[in-house]
């Protein structure tokens, strides 16, 4: 039986094969170190002043962890919910204005954490 | 699949309501709610992180939610939603390779899921608890 493989490659009704599939994976993947670097960042500054917290996170490689897992969680986070979307929300409308919302949602939270740490680093 | 007028009278698929609930379909379920819990928690992140660049004033009042009843609460949440869902997706990473999709090893899953993240969230607090020094 021949495999019709041209028609399976990067198409889908998506058009875009499994290529949301495979993002997924690998942020999902990233995630694991980053979310682990998080947890024993914030448990060993509980209770840190002001300044001790802000001197931290200024280092450029917590900086850089921050920043990869927020870019990371971000897209992570914008697949999940509309996949969640997608299951639930029948009514097409609706459907299309949920993911959209997600997705501003997911750049939202995103952009303002990647602003934050790129002013704790750089800015007065 | 939104297409309506597709699905007029069309026999439907039993849905969770018929199953007896069992373990995986409850871990499956809960995946779901903490990756949504997830977000949620991206959003306090998010607020911290602004608070600590816009200055000292909105990081005290960033801190005191955080430190206040239902800010613990809601941390401890998080906390658990989160490694349970990082438990959970590895998981679901070992399945993607093909391995341990036998009737034993799921339920092994399922348990090392609901346990590590209890029992590592609490590790997590006990040591931030520990590192803060009692309140």
């Amino acid at each position: 039986m021949a495999t019709p493989l041209k028609r399976v490659r990067g198409l889908g009704s998506a058009r875009s094969g499994t290529e949301t599939f495979w993002r997924q994976r690998v942020t999902a993947v990233a995630n694991v170190p980053l979310v682990i670097f998080l947890i024993l960042a914030i448990v060993s500054h509980i209770g840190a002043d002001y300044g001790t917290i802000r001197g931290f996170i200024a280092q450029p490689l917590v900086a850089l962890a921050f920043l990869a897992l927020i870019i990371s969680a971000a897209i992570h986070m914008r697949i999940g919910l509309k996949e969640i979307i997608e299951d639930y929300v029948h009514d097409e409308g609706a459907k299309v204005l949920a993911i959209l919302l997600a997705t501003f949602f997911a750049a939202g939270v995103g952009l303002a954490s990647v602003v934050a740490i790129l002013k704790i680093s750089f800015g007065s | 699949m939104g297409n309506s007028k597709l699905a007029a009278d069309r026999p439907l698929s039993p849905h969770l309501q018929i199953y007896r609930p069992m373990l995986t379909m409850l871990m499956s379920i809960a995946h779901r709610i903490t990756g949504f819990g997830n977000a949620v928690g991206f959003l306090l992140l998010a607020w911290w992180l602004v608070a600590i660049a816009a200055g000292p004033e909105q990081y005290a009042v960033v801190s005191s939610f955080f430190a206040s009843i239902a800010g613990r609460a809601l941390l401890f949440l998080f906390s658990w939603s989160l490694i349970h869902h990082m438990l959970g997706g590895i998981r679901h990473l070992i399945w993607d390779t093909g391995h341990g999709l036998d009737k034993v090893s799921i339920e092994i899953f399922a348990w090392t899921t609901i346990i590590g993240s209890t029992a590592l969230t609490i590790l997590v607090w006990l040591v931030g608890y520990a590192l803060r020094g009692g309140s």
